[in-house]
């Protein structure tokens, strides 16, 4: 059981960045382009970490504090991350908020980071990242809160565990809804296409991207993988509601799941490819819309 | 000595250094002296026996014989209850008095340490307090001395003005805890015993009235909304020492005194938890809402302490929810929630408070937009407010985190039990619970970024000096606090099943019980927490081996632009802007824009200002009412003495042949 746990986070900690890689690859293909190789991100990452970096003389330590808090924090989350129906490394009740509140923390970090730099453009991203996890923390735990009723589990990996194919047949369409509320939280929290747009550095309309315009090197390397662990972390979260399959064997479940991951980056590459980003006085209406399925899926299950 | 004899030389000391201290007022350097150094003694004596009650567990009580009012004499005690409150009491006494007197100076008044003095040792009287008569007056005494501490600057309007609002709503309140004590001892004697016995036979409706009586009374000092109008406006005006005393715990003896009094009126009705869970979902997101739209920094501290208030009551909501209904683990894990937020609120937005009042003796002001980058000028100060920020967002592995964590389990425990109230009141517990700490922590994003971070926006800023040591020491004990609590959650925890068991009516099994379901979660959390700084020490080091004194220094990058000045920088009226936009319903910010004009404009101003709602809405039209219904009897009023005894004898008489009859 151990051995699955640590598989888990090994997993999560290699191919985090693959998921970028994916998403690219789909728009790529949407786009008629063939693309960066598969593997992009992780060379990237190789070459920023060879980089020097340059920091603003306005800067204090909180802005070399922000890059390195914000990775341990989604570090420690990728350990309480179940998948497949394997437990998370760490597994407690109510390990959900602990969650949560580490990418709370390193929402905070990453905040306050950008607006060390005293420019105007990232206090901008930065006003607009609290705006919206504000709201799309709600949908999340509530979300959680519908999984946590239909099992009467409390931690994420006895709750995951109890979910199979045969919770689909009795109560389908409240799975379903948490499934659209963490979608949207995915995509919010990990500034993807309705929300914000990866691909504009220099546009007004950007928030996660922009907070991150300072930083340079080895710096910009931790948060571009503390990113794609993110990515993974609330993405496996998505993957263990809506794909739920229990062979009996644990490495087929394992792999299906990752197969669920992989579909995952697929589809954030088609919705990036077919959508356009939302206009931001509409965002947080997607984000409440969120919070309102999750309830929805609550109330259908309280019937 | 036993304990409750230490607890009763605390308080002696502490009046005794008090009133010498406005005795040697004539040396203001003899009187700070005297003042601190009695105030520091009497919290020491005071917390040693909380400790140990917290420790041991035992309940103490002490009687001093004396001839009526007070009918028996008075009586004092000390048991869980009152020691949890008494702990944070004694600990934020001491270091609010030390940094005080650095923070006061020259500025201090003659009277100033015998108000403090009184202060610190009214609110220890009011958790002592084992007879309502002892308890009203305590009470009394807090609220006066706390009134001349907020109009401790009384050369300004504002702290007038503030004062006065305080007085109304505080006496207001205390009318209904009149009403509520004077209907609870008809029955009887005032003794807390006494009332708790006669209490289980209350009749239903009495008890109802009795509730709501002890909600808006109590509810008045805690600042549930929307009785909390006074509390914005005199924790700002106060001296940051007493803001933070004020703040961080004497708000809490409201939720000291519905705890208590909650306990006489017989099993709970369903419906109170569920109105307690109603109010403080209320008051926790207004509450950081409105703090979101402050500009000055003191104000938006006060409006977090109603959001703070608001969590507590949402553990107290839960925990008299699932005793009403028999779930005993959802409302002992409610109420350690709430008992262990009180603790930890008052330690770090007592740190909060010790930090603003550093940026205001440093930098001379609190407007938000007006500072900037002092975190390169007050390096201690700006650590220490870091700490508190982080905190009292309710991130792990900080305090904050530990007793958000005990309700958000006694929520998510309701959520799967078997009573569908339950479920629903955890839903709403844990969604409002979620809220709150998303806006919270884009308010203290606001608050940290814009005054310690960036670039000083004004000269004053610039010139903004770091607060001694006399001012820091304390910040930093508050900060380890901060740390020390969340790390050793674990073993915090059990010290708080004694004081969770009186609440829960003497049921030590119960407690015990369903605090032990969150023994293994905070353990693991410890856990995640030293990984968590495992992790960080080791990118750090990666960090600095990959980069080395490598690092270029140069002007942040503003997209090519050559000079980027402080003025361009994000404001924290425009940081909050999108939320508070998207709550202006709730919000009603008042708007004053004048635009540009003509071909060659001139000037243009634009401000934003965000009253309360409350206040504008419902109190002011409410006062001027009963101002207008009341100007019928000015003819009563002459202004002259005579009259007035002469309305007491009559008064008096009238009583008489009353009782004769």
């Amino acid at each position: 059981m151990m051995f699955l746990s640590l598989t888990n986070v090994v997993l999560a900690l290699l191919a985090a960045p693959l998921l970028l890689g994916v998403i690219n690859r789909t728009k790529a293909f949407f786009a008629g382009r063939r693309g960066q190789p598969l593997l992009q991100a992780y060379y990237d990452l190789a070459k920023l970490l060879r980089k020097d970096a340059v920091y603003s003389r306005t800067t204090t330590w909180v802005f070399r504090a922000g890059p390195v808090v914000g990775l341990a924090c989604a570090l420690t989350a990728a350990a309480l991350a179940p998948l497949g129906g394997a437990r998370g490394l760490i597994s407690f009740p109510c390990d959900l908020i602990l969650l949560a509140y580490l990418f709370g923390v390193m929402r905070f970090f990453t905040v306050v980071a950008a607006l060390d730099t005293g420019s105007s453009f990232e206090g901008m991203g930065a006003s607009r990242e609290v705006q919206f996890s504000a709201l799309a923390e709600p949908a999340l735990l509530l979300g959680l809160a519908v999984v946590a009723r239909l099992t009467g589990e409390l931690s994420l990996s006895g709750m995951f565990a109890a979910l199979s194919p045969a919770a689909y047949a009795a109560s389908g369409p409240v799975l379903a809804l948490v499934g659209v509320s963490f979608l949207v939280v995915v995509l919010a929290e990990n500034s993807r296409i309705p929300v914000d747009d990866p691909n504009t550095h220099l546009e007004l309309t950007m928030i996660h991207e922009v907070m991150v315009l300072d930083h340079s090197g080895p710096d910009f390397a931790f948060i571009l993988y503390g990113a794609a662990l993110k990515l993974w972390v609330l993405g496996s979260l998505l993957v263990n509601v809506v794909l739920p399959v229990r062979t009996g064997s644990a490495a087929l479940d394992l792999a299906a799941a990752l197969a669920g991951m992989l579909c995952l980056a697929v589809l954030v590459g088609v919705i990036e490819s077919c959508m356009a980003r939302v206009r931001l006085l509409r965002v947080p209406q997607l984000l409440v819309g969120a919070v309102v399925v999750s309830g929805l899926a609550f109330v259908l299950l309280l019937r | 000595m036993n304990p409750m004899q230490l607890t009763l030389a605390g308080l002696v000391i502490l009046m005794l250094s008090g009133g010498a201290s406005a005795l040697a007022g004539r040396s203001a350097a003899w009187s700070a002296r005297l003042g601190v150094g009695g105030a520091v003694a009497g919290c020491i004596l005071g917390l040693i026996p909380a400790v140990g009650t917290l420790v041991g567990g035992l309940s103490l009580s002490v009687r001093i014989p004396w001839p009526p009012p007070a009918g028996r004499g008075f009586e004092l005690g000390l048991d869980p209850l009152s020691a949890v409150f008494l702990v944070p009491m004694t600990l934020l006494g001491a270091l609010c008095a030390v940094y005080g007197a650095a923070y006061l100076g020259k500025g201090a008044r003659r009277t100033s340490w015998f108000h403090y003095n009184t202060l610190v040792a009214s609110m220890m009287a009011v958790v002592l307090a084992r007879d309502a008569v002892v308890f009203l007056i305590a009470w009394e005494t807090m609220a006066l001395s706390s009134f001349f501490l907020v109009i401790h600057d009384h050369g300004k309007a504002q702290a007038r003005r503030a004062a006065w609002l305080y007085m109304v709503a505080t006496h207001l309140g205390t009318a209904f805890l009149l009403a509520m004590f004077a209907i609870l001892c008809a029955r009887g004697s005032a003794g807390f015993d006494a009332l708790a016995r006669a209490g289980a036979a209350l009749p239903a409706p009495l008890a109802t009235v009795l509730f709501v009586f002890a909600l808006v009374g109590f509810g008045t000092k805690a600042g549930f909304m929307p009785f909390h109008v006074w509390l914005p406006e005199a924790h700002p005006a106060a001296p940051s020492h007493v803001s933070a005393l004020m703040s961080g715990i004497m708000i809490k003896t409201g939720i000291y005194g519905l705890m208590r009094v909650l306990g006489f009126l017989g099993a709970p009705a369903p419906w109170w938890g569920g109105c307690l869970l109603a109010v403080g979902v209320t008051s926790g997101v207004l509450g950081v809402l409105f703090a979101l739209a402050q500009h000055d920094l003191k104000r938006l501290l006060a409006y977090h302490s109603v959001e703070n208030i608001g969590i507590i009551a949402i553990g107290l909501g839960l925990g008299y929810l699932g005793l009403a209904h028999g779930l005993p683990a959802v409302a002992a894990l409610g109420f350690a929630g709430a008992l262990l937020h009180v603790v930890n609120h008052a330690v770090f937005k007592g740190l909060l408070f010790l930090g603003a009042g550093a940026v205001l003796h440093g930098a001379g002001t609190g407007e938000l937009d007006r500072l900037g980058g002092l975190l390169k000028r007050m390096p201690g100060t700006g650590a220490a407010f870091l700490v508190g920020a982080v905190a009292i967002c309710g991130l792990p592995p900080l305090n904050g985190f530990v007793s958000e964590f005990l309700i958000y389990l006694s929520a998510f425990r309701g959520v799967v039990s078997p009573s569908a109230a339950v479920v629903v009141a955890g839903l709403s517990g844990l969604a409002g619970l979620a809220l709150i700490g998303g806006l919270a922590a884009a308010c203290f994003t606001k608050a940290f970024g814009v005054v310690f971070l960036g670039e000083p926006r004004t000269e004053q800023a610039a010139a903004a000096q770091e607060a001694g040591p006399a001012m820091r020491w304390p910040m930093a004990a508050l900060a380890c606090l901060c740390g020390a609590i969340g790390i050793f959650s674990p073993a915090v925890l059990p010290l708080l099943a004694p004081a969770v068991a009186v609440v829960m009516k003497g049921a030590p099994e119960a407690a015990t019980a369903g605090l032990a379901a969150a023994a293994t979660p905070l353990t693991w959390i410890v856990a995640a927490a030293a990984v968590l700084a495992l992790l960080v020490a080791a990118l750090s080091a990666l960090r600095f081996r990959l980069l080395g004194a490598r690092a270029r220094q140069a002007v942040t990058w503003d997209c090519g632009y050559a000079a980027p000045a402080p003025r361009m920088q994000y404001t924290a009226s425009s940081f909050a802007q999108p939320l508070t936009d998207l709550f202006a319903p709730l919000l009603r910010t008042r708007r004053e824009h004048v635009p540009p004009k003509g071909i060659f404009p001139a000037g243009t101003t634009f401000a934003t200002e965000t009253d309360d709602l409350f206040q504008r809405n419902l109190y002011a039209p409410l006062f001027r009412m009963t101002g207008a219904a009341l100007a019928w009897f000015r003819w009563a009023q002459q202004g002259r003495v005579q009259l007035y005894v002469l309305y007491i004898a009559l008064t008096l008489l009238a009583l008489l042949l009353f009782c004769v009859e």
